[in-house]
């Protein structure tokens, strides 16, 4: 059994998002079924195709794992990366924890809370960003940090974040490979 | 002329800070200036105020430049620096910088200096000695060997690694596993991370040690959802180690079988707990378990498992390759070999500092670390993670040793040290310390999933000095709650930060009224 392709991690799917599909995220299930523990994976990999894992799922996944479906649902709500609703187009997660915070990242918050005028756990009006707090991407040397749709970006200042943001929404955010 | 080999690193927290940006204005510029380079994407040196370091290989060894933005490449090229010319950003040989030259790199040996990916360059510095070492032993030498080099847990409760092995070992099953603990949560820590992404075959090769020592046949390297490089980049490993020969049914013609997946997080820190982790491998809420059964013994899907911190496997090869005495040699008291420090936070030179056991803080701080990033001074110290106690800058004498800091109701955790300067406000902290517990916390125990809520509340209404001392005696009672009334480290450590920064820092809970008092 390789290790592909059980979820690309969490944000790699901003911006590949489209509808829910039944019969294709039934595909998926059968694809993952096989892995031992494979409700995990199964769930990464929905959430990369379609950017949230909708509640149409739980019966299908229950089904095929054996599981209840409060078990399945018990699941995707208690880890912090699985949403239920689909994303908004771009998203950006502060990291909150003690290194960041020790460089600014409270100051951070404050501006990106004011420029975008919502809370932790919600998008803009208009759909464009959500608003997310992490708790560590290991860039602690080179804080404060965000992620903005998957990547890691470091050494924040309002400035800074302003214009990876810019980059984001204008599609040509270049981090990572 | 054959290309001349320039290293830009793929650590994600070197592309966090421009890497990817350089290394494609670098083949661009090299591109149009018809010179031919090799890049390739090694894994940190760990001196991250100095990254992306471009390092390029020379008549007189390498020699790096950095922090290197993409705007500075061509004076780069103009001071010729593909051979080693002078330039502003010139920082001559890595290994001669005093930050990387002080250091006892025995994990790390490789990290930053290798192709990660590449199986004859890990070989050609000394990877897979361990392993053929192992190959040539009986399961029983191989156990007692990593217990006699006095290995203790990495992830921070420092359980002797031998004895975990041993009983895995004498407990009789049809299958057991290897699970390594790759949930590296604890702000102020990325050693997991760094080795994942730039050395991983020495993950490979110390859980494919510990699968030969105690009949193990097949691991999972447990990864948060945070580090997607570092899953991505372990993924490809064992894909080619696997078609290379050192993983699979039959490795490297020994007959034994070992083989391993990767598995994905999904943002829960307390994954991080053993039972917990566990939970979640096998497609659950990860949920803490009661101990007794312990994990060697009743583990993954039931069955004996050894599951060790990453830094842990990575530890084993070079005791397998050097043995137990010359690793032994290395450390203090009861700590013994050496652990890689992560400098964190408030600190003009963060990164990653692989020393014996016995250093102290204030070395590594301040020898190491040159002091705050703001010039500031040093206030508060934060060891071992989001459940660490903070010291003050005069408890900064302390060794990095096991039984030091237990002696002061602190830890060591998995090594990571987060500074902040004297702007800090410790009530905030301590708040945080709670908050933290509460988005974290399984909900199994009631005083860690409610108390938690509850700390943040009193600790809200000390903040705006309500009732002030009647409240600071429930918050030490609700403290004292979680800590005996938890089943794990979570709800159990929460209470460090909180009441270490009253202890040390009174004053910080103290501001109305001493504003009143002015």
């Amino acid at each position: 059994m390789t290790t592909a392709g059980q979820g690309e991690a969490k944000a790699a799917s901003h911006g590949t998002t489209s509808l829910w599909d039944a019969a294709e995220a039934r595909q998926i299930m059968e694809t993952y079924r096989g892995l031992d523990g494979a409700l995990m994976p199964i769930l990464h990999a929905l959430q990369e195709r379609f950017g949230y894992v909708d509640d149409a799922a739980v019966p299908d996944l229950a089904d095929l794992l054996n599981l209840s479906r409060a078990e399945v649902h018990g699941v995707i709500t208690f880890y912090h990366d699985f949403r239920r609703t689909p994303p908004a187009r771009h998203a950006l997660h502060l990291c909150r924890a003690e290194a960041c915070q020790s460089v600014g990242a409270r100051a951070l918050e404050a501006h990106v809370k004011r420029k975008l005028g919502v809370d932790y756990h919600h998008q803009t009006p208009d759909g464009r960003w959500s608003l997310g707090a992490i708790y560590c991407l290991g860039n602690c040397a080179c804080g404060p940090s965000a992620l903005i749709d998957g990547e890691t970006v470091g050494r924040l200042t309002p400035e800074k974040l302003d214009a990876l943001m810019r980059e984001a929404e204008a599609g040509r955010l270049e981090a990572a490979e | 002329m054959s290309a001349v080999r320039v290293y830009v690193p793929g650590d994600s927290s070197a592309v966090a800070v421009g890497a990817n940006r350089v290394a494609h204005a670098l083949e661009r510029l090299a591109r149009e200036k018809k010179v031919e380079i090799e890049i390739v994407r090694n894994g940190s040196r760990g001196l991250y105020w100095l990254e992306p370091m471009v390092e390029v290989t020379t008549s007189e060894g390498r020699i790096a430049y950095g922090p290197v933005a993409p705007g500075d490449l061509a004076g780069l090229f103009e001071a010729g620096f593909l051979s080693g010319g002078q330039h502003a950003l010139r920082l001559g040989r890595p290994e001669d910088i005093p930050f990387l030259k002080n250091q006892e790199r025995l994990m790390f040996a490789r990290c930053g200096i290798t192709d990660p990916l590449s199986v004859e360059e890990y070989r050609a510095h000394g990877g897979f000695r361990g392993l053929a070492k192992a190959l040539r032993m009986q399961p029983q030498e191989i156990v007692s060997e990593v217990t006699e080099s006095g290995l203790r847990g990495r992830g921070g409760a420092g359980f002797p690694t031998g004895i975990k092995w041993k009983t895995v070992l004498e407990t009789k099953a049809e299958r057991k596993y290897i699970v390594c603990n790759a949930d590296e949560g604890d702000s102020g820590t990325f050693a997991d991370r760094m080795i994942m992404e730039g050395d991983p075959f020495l993950l490979i090769e110390g859980m494919t040690i510990a699968g030969i020592a105690t009949g193990a046949t097949k691991g999972f390297i447990y990864i948060r959802s945070e580090y997607p490089d570092a899953f991505r980049q372990m993924g490809r490993a064992i894909e080619i180690a696997r078609n290379t020969g050192y993983l699979g049914p039959n490795v490297l013609g020994s007959g034994k079988a070992f083989d391993l997946e990767t598995r994905l997080g999904a943002g829960a820190y307390i994954c991080g707990e053993e039972t917990s982790l566990l939970e979640s491998l096998e497609g659950k809420r990860g949920v803490i378990r009661f101990k007794p059964p312990l994990p060697a013994i009743k583990g993954l899907f039931g069955q004996p498992t050894v599951i060790n911190n990453l830094l842990s496997f990575a530890s084993v090869p070079v005791i397998m390759d050097d043995g137990a005495n010359f690793y032994k040699n290395y450390g203090t008291g009861r700590s013994r070999g050496t652990q890689p420090f992560q400098l964190a936070g408030n600190v003009k030179q963060g990164g990653l500092i692989e020393k014996a056991f016995g250093v102290t803080l204030k070395e590594l701080i301040y020898d190491f670390g040159g002091g705050t990033l703001s010039g500031r001074p040093v206030r508060a110290v934060q060891v071992g993670g989001p459940l660490g106690a903070y010291l003050r800058a005069d408890q900064l004498d302390i060794p990095m040793d096991y039984e030091a800091f237990a002696a002061v109701k602190a830890m060591l955790g998995h090594g990571g040290i987060v500074v902040f300067d004297d702007t800090v406000d410790m009530a905030q902290q301590a708040r945080f310390a709670m908050e933290f517990c509460a988005v974290e916390s399984c909900g199994k125990c009631t005083p860690c999933r409610i108390g938690s809520t509850r700390g943040v509340e009193v600790i809200d209404r000390i903040i705006a000095d309500q009732d002030r001392a009647k409240n600071l005696r429930l918050l030490d009672d609700l403290c004292e709650t979680m800590v005996d009334g938890s089943l794990c480290a979570l709800g159990g450590l929460t209470p460090f930060p909180v009441q270490s920064a009253i202890r040390y820092f009174p004053e910080d809970f103290d501001k109305p009224s001493r504003k009143a008092a002015e």
